[in-house]
Protein backbone atom coordinates (compact mmCIF):
# COMPACT_ATOMS: atom_id res chain seq x y z
CA UNK A 1 0.00 0.00 0.00
CA UNK A 2 1.00 3.65 1.21
CA UNK A 3 3.68 2.21 3.37
CA UNK A 4 6.24 0.61 0.56
CA UNK A 5 8.66 3.46 1.02
CA UNK A 6 8.74 3.26 4.91
CA UNK A 7 9.24 -0.23 4.87
CA UNK A 8 11.81 -0.48 2.45
CA UNK A 9 10.49 -2.69 0.34
CA UNK A 10 8.54 -2.35 -2.82
CA UNK A 11 7.07 -4.42 -5.54
CA UNK A 12 10.09 -3.52 -7.13
CA UNK A 13 12.62 -5.55 -5.08
CA UNK A 14 10.45 -9.03 -5.79
CA UNK A 15 13.65 -11.69 -6.46
CA UNK A 16 13.86 -12.61 -10.12
CA UNK A 17 11.43 -15.45 -10.28
CA UNK A 18 12.66 -18.31 -13.10
CA UNK A 19 8.89 -19.10 -13.31
CA UNK A 20 8.57 -15.52 -14.89
CA UNK A 21 11.10 -15.65 -17.45
CA UNK A 22 8.51 -15.72 -20.69
CA UNK A 23 9.11 -18.38 -23.23
CA UNK A 24 10.78 -16.41 -25.99
CA UNK A 25 14.04 -17.60 -26.79
CA UNK A 26 14.72 -18.34 -30.48
CA UNK A 27 14.29 -21.95 -30.21
CA UNK A 28 11.20 -21.95 -27.92
CA UNK A 29 9.59 -19.60 -30.82
CA UNK A 30 10.80 -21.75 -33.77
CA UNK A 31 8.90 -25.12 -32.19
CA UNK A 32 5.49 -22.50 -31.47
CA UNK A 33 5.54 -21.62 -34.97
CA UNK A 34 5.70 -25.06 -35.98
CA UNK A 35 3.20 -26.86 -33.30
CA UNK A 36 0.91 -24.06 -34.59
CA UNK A 37 1.17 -24.72 -37.85
CA UNK A 38 0.36 -27.86 -37.71
CA UNK A 39 -2.38 -27.42 -35.49
CA UNK A 40 -3.59 -24.73 -38.24
CA UNK A 41 -3.01 -27.82 -41.07
CA UNK A 42 -5.72 -29.72 -38.33
CA UNK A 43 -8.22 -27.47 -37.94
CA UNK A 44 -8.41 -26.75 -41.67
CA UNK A 45 -8.78 -30.45 -42.72
CA UNK A 46 -11.11 -31.14 -40.13
CA UNK A 47 -13.51 -28.63 -42.16
CA UNK A 48 -13.51 -25.98 -38.31
CA UNK A 49 -11.63 -22.71 -40.07
CA UNK A 50 -10.16 -22.06 -43.25
CA UNK A 51 -6.93 -19.88 -43.42
CA UNK A 52 -8.47 -17.04 -45.75
CA UNK A 53 -10.78 -16.50 -42.84
CA UNK A 54 -7.77 -16.66 -40.42
CA UNK A 55 -6.19 -13.97 -42.61
CA UNK A 56 -9.19 -11.45 -42.61
CA UNK A 57 -9.70 -11.60 -38.76
CA UNK A 58 -5.79 -10.72 -38.16
CA UNK A 59 -5.56 -8.01 -40.76
CA UNK A 60 -8.89 -6.68 -38.98
CA UNK A 61 -7.34 -6.48 -35.39
CA UNK A 62 -4.30 -5.39 -37.02
CA UNK A 63 -5.64 -2.60 -38.71
CA UNK A 64 -8.66 -1.31 -38.40
CA UNK A 65 -9.44 -1.80 -34.35
CA UNK A 66 -7.43 0.41 -32.00
CA UNK A 67 -6.90 3.27 -29.31
CA UNK A 68 -7.53 5.63 -31.84
CA UNK A 69 -11.30 4.32 -31.90
CA UNK A 70 -11.39 5.27 -28.01
CA UNK A 71 -9.49 8.28 -28.41
CA UNK A 72 -12.33 9.33 -30.85
CA UNK A 73 -14.82 8.64 -28.24
CA UNK A 74 -13.40 10.41 -25.73
CA UNK A 75 -12.57 13.76 -27.92
CA UNK A 76 -16.14 13.56 -28.52
CA UNK A 77 -17.52 13.30 -24.66
CA UNK A 78 -14.88 16.20 -24.52
CA UNK A 79 -16.71 18.69 -27.05
CA UNK A 80 -19.77 17.55 -26.89
CA UNK A 81 -22.09 17.63 -23.17
CA UNK A 82 -24.87 15.93 -24.48
CA UNK A 83 -22.94 12.92 -25.76
CA UNK A 84 -21.02 12.65 -22.75
CA UNK A 85 -23.75 12.63 -20.76
CA UNK A 86 -25.25 9.40 -23.05
CA UNK A 87 -21.59 8.08 -23.44
CA UNK A 88 -21.75 7.84 -19.08
CA UNK A 89 -25.23 6.70 -18.73
CA UNK A 90 -25.05 3.98 -21.34
CA UNK A 91 -21.83 3.62 -23.24
CA UNK A 92 -22.40 0.94 -25.34
CA UNK A 93 -25.09 2.91 -27.65
CA UNK A 94 -22.65 5.84 -27.65
CA UNK A 95 -19.93 3.94 -28.60
CA UNK A 96 -22.06 2.51 -31.20
CA UNK A 97 -23.23 5.89 -32.74
CA UNK A 98 -19.30 6.66 -33.52
CA UNK A 99 -18.98 3.06 -35.71
CA UNK A 100 -17.20 1.30 -32.61
CA UNK A 101 -19.25 -2.24 -31.61
CA UNK A 102 -19.12 -5.78 -31.40
CA UNK A 103 -16.47 -8.52 -29.80
CA UNK A 104 -15.47 -7.71 -26.53
CA UNK A 105 -17.70 -4.74 -26.74
CA UNK A 106 -21.30 -6.15 -26.29
CA UNK A 107 -21.87 -4.82 -22.84
CA UNK A 108 -19.83 -1.27 -22.60
CA UNK A 109 -19.10 1.12 -19.49
CA UNK A 110 -17.84 4.06 -19.68
CA UNK A 111 -16.19 5.61 -15.83
CA UNK A 112 -15.44 9.60 -15.87
CA UNK A 113 -11.89 10.79 -13.85
CA UNK A 114 -12.14 13.98 -12.44
CA UNK A 115 -10.28 16.50 -10.32
CA UNK A 116 -10.77 14.59 -7.28
CA UNK A 117 -11.37 10.97 -8.63
CA UNK A 118 -9.01 8.30 -10.50
CA UNK A 119 -10.70 5.49 -12.13
CA UNK A 120 -7.94 2.30 -13.32
CA UNK A 121 -9.54 -0.84 -14.97
CA UNK A 122 -8.09 -4.49 -14.82
CA UNK A 123 -8.74 -8.06 -15.65
CA UNK A 124 -7.75 -10.06 -12.29
CA UNK A 125 -9.09 -13.44 -13.33
CA UNK A 126 -8.13 -12.93 -17.13
CA UNK A 127 -7.79 -10.76 -19.61
CA UNK A 128 -11.16 -8.62 -20.36
CA UNK A 129 -10.69 -5.76 -22.72
CA UNK A 130 -12.39 -3.29 -24.99
CA UNK A 131 -11.12 -4.52 -27.75
CA UNK A 132 -13.68 -2.58 -30.26
CA UNK A 133 -12.31 0.76 -28.53
CA UNK A 134 -8.86 -0.14 -27.44
CA UNK A 135 -7.92 -3.10 -29.87
CA UNK A 136 -5.87 -5.97 -28.41
CA UNK A 137 -4.23 -5.55 -25.12
CA UNK A 138 -0.82 -4.62 -24.65
CA UNK A 139 1.16 -7.69 -23.00
CA UNK A 140 0.97 -5.73 -19.64
CA UNK A 141 -2.11 -5.97 -19.55
CA UNK A 142 -2.31 -9.28 -19.59
CA UNK A 143 0.96 -10.14 -17.07
CA UNK A 144 0.65 -11.39 -13.57
CA UNK A 145 2.54 -7.71 -12.20
CA UNK A 146 -0.54 -5.73 -13.48
CA UNK A 147 -3.43 -8.29 -12.81
CA UNK A 148 -1.94 -9.38 -9.40
CA UNK A 149 -1.30 -5.54 -7.75
CA UNK A 150 -3.64 -3.15 -9.33
CA UNK A 151 -6.34 -4.65 -7.26
CA UNK A 152 -4.25 -4.25 -3.87
CA UNK A 153 -2.19 -1.48 -4.50
CA UNK A 154 -3.33 0.33 -7.37
CA UNK A 155 -1.48 3.57 -6.39
CA UNK A 156 2.10 1.64 -6.56
CA UNK A 157 1.30 0.63 -10.02
CA UNK A 158 0.33 3.94 -11.26
CA UNK A 159 3.86 5.52 -10.02
CA UNK A 160 5.19 2.37 -12.36
CA UNK A 161 3.46 4.40 -15.33
CA UNK A 162 4.87 7.52 -13.66
CA UNK A 163 1.68 8.84 -12.16
CA UNK A 164 1.85 9.75 -8.42
CA UNK A 165 -1.55 10.86 -7.71
CA UNK A 166 -2.47 13.36 -4.72
CA UNK A 167 -3.71 11.60 -1.20
CA UNK A 168 -6.93 13.16 -1.64
CA UNK A 169 -7.59 11.54 -4.66
CA UNK A 170 -10.25 9.24 -4.76
CA UNK A 171 -9.25 5.78 -6.48
CA UNK A 172 -11.49 3.77 -8.42
CA UNK A 173 -10.43 0.11 -9.28
CA UNK A 174 -12.54 -1.60 -11.74
CA UNK A 175 -12.10 -5.38 -11.64
CA UNK A 176 -13.47 -6.54 -15.35
CA UNK A 177 -15.08 -9.89 -14.08
CA UNK A 178 -18.15 -10.52 -15.78
CA UNK A 179 -18.77 -9.61 -19.48
CA UNK A 180 -19.20 -5.64 -19.06
CA UNK A 181 -15.66 -4.12 -20.45
CA UNK A 182 -15.05 -0.51 -18.95
CA UNK A 183 -13.03 2.25 -20.60
CA UNK A 184 -12.04 5.24 -18.68
CA UNK A 185 -13.24 9.03 -19.85
CA UNK A 186 -9.73 10.40 -19.07
CA UNK A 187 -9.68 14.69 -17.62
CA UNK A 188 -9.51 16.21 -20.98
CA UNK A 189 -6.12 18.35 -20.05
CA UNK A 190 -5.28 22.30 -19.26
CA UNK A 191 -4.56 24.03 -22.32
CA UNK A 192 -6.96 22.60 -24.82
CA UNK A 193 -9.45 24.79 -25.37
CA UNK A 194 -8.88 26.00 -28.92
CA UNK A 195 -8.01 22.50 -30.00
CA UNK A 196 -10.27 21.42 -32.32
CA UNK A 197 -12.12 17.34 -31.52
CA UNK A 198 -9.47 15.69 -34.68
CA UNK A 199 -6.55 17.49 -32.41
CA UNK A 200 -8.03 16.33 -29.45
CA UNK A 201 -8.57 12.81 -30.55
CA UNK A 202 -4.43 12.77 -31.52
CA UNK A 203 -3.88 13.25 -27.76
CA UNK A 204 -5.51 10.45 -26.20
CA UNK A 205 -2.99 8.05 -25.46
CA UNK A 206 -4.51 4.28 -24.59
CA UNK A 207 -3.06 3.53 -21.91
CA UNK A 208 -4.97 7.43 -20.55
CA UNK A 209 -8.37 5.40 -21.21
CA UNK A 210 -7.01 2.30 -19.31
CA UNK A 211 -6.70 4.54 -16.55
CA UNK A 212 -3.03 4.48 -15.91
CA UNK A 213 -1.85 7.64 -16.80
CA UNK A 214 -3.72 10.82 -17.48
CA UNK A 215 -3.76 12.44 -20.93
CA UNK A 216 -0.48 15.12 -21.37
CA UNK A 217 -1.22 18.68 -22.31
CA UNK A 218 0.23 19.48 -25.56
CA UNK A 219 3.46 20.16 -25.94
CA UNK A 220 4.52 24.04 -25.75
CA UNK B 1 -11.16 -23.09 -8.82
CA UNK B 2 -8.63 -21.31 -6.43
CA UNK B 3 -5.84 -21.53 -9.55
CA UNK B 4 -2.90 -19.30 -10.07
CA UNK B 5 -4.93 -17.66 -12.62
CA UNK B 6 -7.03 -15.57 -9.27
CA UNK B 7 -4.32 -13.05 -9.24
CA UNK B 8 -5.80 -10.55 -7.36
CA UNK B 9 -4.25 -9.30 -4.54
CA UNK B 10 -0.87 -10.59 -4.71
CA UNK B 11 2.43 -8.25 -4.95
CA UNK B 12 4.73 -11.06 -5.70
CA UNK B 13 5.26 -10.30 -9.46
CA UNK B 14 7.16 -7.15 -9.35
CA UNK B 15 6.59 -4.12 -10.96
CA UNK B 16 4.73 -3.77 -14.15
CA UNK B 17 6.85 -3.73 -17.39
CA UNK B 18 4.89 -1.60 -19.76
CA UNK B 19 7.07 -2.22 -23.54
CA UNK B 20 8.19 0.58 -25.73
CA UNK B 21 6.25 0.69 -29.05
CA UNK B 22 4.87 -2.43 -28.63
CA UNK B 23 3.47 -4.15 -31.58
CA UNK B 24 -0.18 -6.28 -31.82
CA UNK B 25 1.59 -9.53 -31.98
CA UNK B 26 5.04 -10.48 -31.46
CA UNK B 27 5.44 -13.30 -33.36
CA UNK B 28 3.47 -15.04 -36.46
CA UNK B 29 2.22 -17.92 -34.68
CA UNK B 30 0.46 -15.38 -31.92
CA UNK B 31 -1.63 -14.13 -35.01
CA UNK B 32 -2.71 -17.73 -36.10
CA UNK B 33 -3.42 -19.11 -32.69
CA UNK B 34 -5.21 -15.50 -31.72
CA UNK B 35 -7.59 -16.31 -35.46
CA UNK B 36 -8.13 -19.92 -34.67
CA UNK B 37 -9.22 -19.43 -31.10
CA UNK B 38 -11.87 -17.16 -31.95
CA UNK B 39 -13.05 -18.70 -35.11
CA UNK B 40 -12.96 -22.15 -34.19
CA UNK B 41 -13.82 -21.87 -30.09
CA UNK B 42 -17.11 -21.14 -30.45
CA UNK B 43 -17.59 -24.57 -32.69
CA UNK B 44 -15.80 -26.33 -29.61
CA UNK B 45 -17.56 -24.94 -26.67
CA UNK B 46 -18.50 -21.97 -24.34
CA UNK B 47 -16.15 -18.54 -23.87
CA UNK B 48 -16.25 -19.82 -20.21
CA UNK B 49 -15.25 -23.28 -21.11
CA UNK B 50 -12.25 -22.06 -23.14
CA UNK B 51 -11.63 -19.75 -20.30
CA UNK B 52 -11.53 -23.04 -17.82
CA UNK B 53 -9.13 -24.34 -19.94
CA UNK B 54 -6.71 -22.02 -19.86
CA UNK B 55 -7.53 -21.93 -16.00
CA UNK B 56 -6.43 -25.76 -16.09
CA UNK B 57 -3.36 -25.02 -17.65
CA UNK B 58 -0.07 -26.41 -14.94
CA UNK B 59 0.51 -23.58 -13.08
CA UNK B 60 4.22 -23.28 -13.68
CA UNK B 61 3.32 -23.16 -17.46
CA UNK B 62 0.82 -20.73 -16.90
CA UNK B 63 3.29 -18.27 -15.16
CA UNK B 64 5.82 -18.88 -17.68
CA UNK B 65 4.25 -18.83 -20.98
CA UNK B 66 2.63 -15.95 -22.65
CA UNK B 67 -1.07 -15.06 -22.95
CA UNK B 68 -1.48 -16.39 -26.74
CA UNK B 69 0.17 -19.69 -25.20
CA UNK B 70 -1.99 -19.77 -22.59
CA UNK B 71 -5.11 -19.64 -26.17
CA UNK B 72 -3.19 -22.22 -27.47
CA UNK B 73 -2.87 -24.55 -24.49
CA UNK B 74 -6.69 -24.23 -24.12
CA UNK B 75 -7.93 -24.64 -27.64
CA UNK B 76 -5.44 -27.98 -28.22
CA UNK B 77 -7.17 -28.95 -25.35
CA UNK B 78 -10.69 -28.00 -25.80
CA UNK B 79 -10.13 -29.98 -29.67
CA UNK B 80 -9.47 -32.84 -27.64
CA UNK B 81 -11.88 -33.61 -25.54
CA UNK B 82 -14.40 -32.39 -27.49
CA UNK B 83 -13.47 -35.07 -30.22
CA UNK B 84 -12.61 -32.84 -32.85
CA UNK B 85 -8.91 -33.96 -32.99
CA UNK B 86 -7.07 -36.91 -31.64
CA UNK B 87 -4.09 -37.03 -29.22
CA UNK B 88 -2.39 -38.54 -31.96
CA UNK B 89 -3.06 -36.27 -34.44
CA UNK B 90 -2.11 -33.50 -32.24
CA UNK B 91 0.65 -34.97 -31.42
CA UNK B 92 1.81 -35.63 -35.06
CA UNK B 93 0.21 -32.81 -36.63
CA UNK B 94 -1.54 -35.19 -39.17
CA UNK B 95 -4.99 -35.46 -39.85
CA UNK B 96 -6.00 -39.71 -39.64
CA UNK B 97 -9.37 -38.51 -41.18
CA UNK B 98 -10.65 -35.09 -42.57
CA UNK B 99 -13.76 -33.37 -40.68
CA UNK B 100 -17.48 -35.22 -40.41
CA UNK B 101 -19.02 -31.53 -40.56
CA UNK B 102 -21.51 -30.55 -43.39
CA UNK B 103 -21.61 -27.13 -43.16
CA UNK B 104 -18.17 -25.39 -44.39
CA UNK B 105 -15.78 -23.12 -42.29
CA UNK B 106 -16.87 -19.24 -42.20
CA UNK B 107 -15.66 -17.65 -45.36
CA UNK B 108 -13.86 -14.51 -45.13
CA UNK B 109 -16.44 -12.11 -46.15
CA UNK B 110 -18.36 -12.90 -43.02
CA UNK B 111 -15.35 -11.98 -40.22
CA UNK B 112 -16.86 -7.81 -40.62
CA UNK B 113 -20.28 -9.04 -39.17
CA UNK B 114 -18.85 -11.63 -36.90
CA UNK B 115 -16.04 -8.84 -35.33
CA UNK B 116 -18.99 -5.93 -35.23
CA UNK B 117 -21.88 -7.97 -34.33
CA UNK B 118 -19.95 -9.84 -31.02
CA UNK B 119 -21.82 -12.15 -28.55
CA UNK B 120 -24.02 -10.68 -26.42
CA UNK B 121 -24.09 -12.24 -23.04
CA UNK B 122 -27.14 -10.42 -20.79
CA UNK B 123 -30.45 -12.30 -22.00
CA UNK B 124 -34.39 -11.96 -21.55
CA UNK B 125 -34.88 -15.52 -20.28
CA UNK B 126 -33.40 -16.67 -16.80
CA UNK B 127 -33.63 -15.17 -13.61
CA UNK B 128 -35.42 -12.00 -14.65
CA UNK B 129 -36.28 -10.05 -11.40
CA UNK B 130 -33.00 -8.93 -9.39
CA UNK B 131 -33.21 -10.05 -5.53
CA UNK B 132 -30.79 -6.84 -4.62
CA UNK B 133 -31.11 -3.05 -5.50
CA UNK B 134 -29.13 -0.27 -5.83
CA UNK B 135 -27.93 0.66 -2.39
CA UNK B 136 -28.43 -2.93 -0.54
CA UNK B 137 -25.75 -4.43 1.80
CA UNK B 138 -24.59 -7.50 0.71
CA UNK B 139 -21.59 -10.18 1.21
CA UNK B 140 -19.39 -11.91 -1.33
CA UNK B 141 -20.14 -15.59 -0.04
CA UNK B 142 -17.24 -17.77 0.89
CA UNK B 143 -17.74 -20.27 -2.33
CA UNK B 144 -14.34 -22.77 -3.31
CA UNK B 145 -15.51 -24.47 -6.57
CA UNK B 146 -13.70 -26.75 -8.05
CA UNK B 147 -14.93 -25.86 -11.49
CA UNK B 148 -15.01 -22.13 -13.26
CA UNK B 149 -16.22 -18.96 -11.12
CA UNK B 150 -15.69 -15.50 -11.73
CA UNK B 151 -15.95 -14.75 -8.01
CA UNK B 152 -12.08 -13.92 -7.12
CA UNK B 153 -10.58 -15.05 -3.89
CA UNK B 154 -10.00 -11.88 -2.38
CA UNK B 155 -13.32 -10.70 -1.88
CA UNK B 156 -15.00 -14.03 -0.96
CA UNK B 157 -16.51 -13.11 2.61
CA UNK B 158 -15.85 -9.50 2.10
CA UNK B 159 -19.05 -6.91 2.69
CA UNK B 160 -20.00 -4.49 -0.09
CA UNK B 161 -22.85 -2.52 -1.55
CA UNK B 162 -24.92 -2.77 -4.99
CA UNK B 163 -23.79 0.52 -7.24
CA UNK B 164 -25.93 -1.48 -10.55
CA UNK B 165 -27.79 -3.57 -11.50
CA UNK B 166 -26.72 -4.81 -14.80
CA UNK B 167 -29.39 -7.09 -15.91
CA UNK B 168 -29.55 -11.33 -16.57
CA UNK B 169 -26.58 -12.59 -17.91
CA UNK B 170 -25.36 -15.89 -18.63
CA UNK B 171 -23.60 -17.54 -15.94
CA UNK B 172 -20.12 -18.72 -16.06
CA UNK B 173 -20.27 -21.38 -13.77
CA UNK B 174 -22.91 -23.51 -15.27
CA UNK B 175 -21.64 -22.60 -18.76
CA UNK B 176 -18.43 -23.53 -18.26
CA UNK B 177 -19.20 -27.08 -17.36
CA UNK B 178 -22.23 -27.88 -20.13
CA UNK B 179 -24.71 -26.82 -17.81
CA UNK B 180 -26.40 -24.24 -19.74
CA UNK B 181 -26.19 -20.69 -19.92
CA UNK B 182 -28.61 -20.31 -16.65
CA UNK B 183 -28.79 -16.43 -16.59
CA UNK B 184 -29.35 -14.71 -13.28
CA UNK B 185 -28.73 -10.96 -12.68
CA UNK B 186 -25.29 -9.67 -12.47
CA UNK B 187 -24.56 -6.77 -10.20
CA UNK B 188 -21.67 -4.02 -10.09
CA UNK B 189 -20.83 -4.31 -6.50
CA UNK B 190 -18.70 -1.81 -4.77
CA UNK B 191 -16.09 -2.59 -1.63
CA UNK B 192 -13.63 -0.22 -0.17
CA UNK B 193 -10.25 -1.04 -0.52
CA UNK B 194 -10.09 -1.20 3.58
CA UNK B 195 -12.93 -3.87 3.69
CA UNK B 196 -10.81 -5.83 1.22
CA UNK B 197 -7.17 -5.25 2.31
CA UNK B 198 -6.97 -3.69 5.75
CA UNK B 199 -6.70 -0.45 7.77
CA UNK B 200 -3.48 0.27 6.22
CA UNK B 201 -5.46 1.08 2.58
CA UNK B 202 -6.56 4.61 1.38
CA UNK B 203 -9.57 5.47 2.94
CA UNK B 204 -10.25 7.41 -0.36
CA UNK B 205 -10.28 3.97 -2.23
CA UNK B 206 -12.90 1.69 -3.42
CA UNK B 207 -12.69 -1.58 -5.87
CA UNK B 208 -15.84 -2.31 -8.03
CA UNK B 209 -16.70 -5.90 -9.86
CA UNK B 210 -19.27 -7.37 -11.11
CA UNK B 211 -20.72 -10.19 -9.26
CA UNK B 212 -23.54 -12.22 -10.67
CA UNK B 213 -26.31 -12.64 -7.62
CA UNK B 214 -25.90 -16.71 -6.86
CA UNK B 215 -22.39 -15.03 -5.23
CA UNK B 216 -23.55 -12.58 -2.74
CA UNK B 217 -26.03 -12.89 0.07
CA UNK B 218 -27.56 -10.00 2.07
CA UNK B 219 -25.26 -8.69 4.56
Amino acid sequence: MSDDHTHGHSAHDAPPNPYLEKHTTPEQTAALEKRVQALESLLVAKGLVSSETLDKLVETYENDLGPINGATVVARAWVDPAYKERLLKDATTAIAELGFSGLQGEHMMVVENTPDTHNLVVCTLCSCYPWPVLGLPPAWFKDAAYRSRSVVDPRGVLRDFGLELDESTAVKVWDSSAEIRYMVLPERPAGTEDMSEEELTALVSRDSMIGVTKVQPPAA
Amino acid sequence: MNGVHDMGGMTCYGPVKPEENEPIFHAAWEKRVFAMTMLGMGQLDTLDAFRHAIERMDPTHYLSSTYYEHWLAALEALAVEKGVLTPEELATGVAQETGKRTEGPLPPEAIPAVVQGGAPCNRTEGRLTPRFSVGDQVQARNLNPTGHTRLPRYVRGKNGSIVQVHGTFVYPDTNAHGQGEQPQPLYSVRFTAQELWGPDAAATDDLYIDLWEDYLDPA
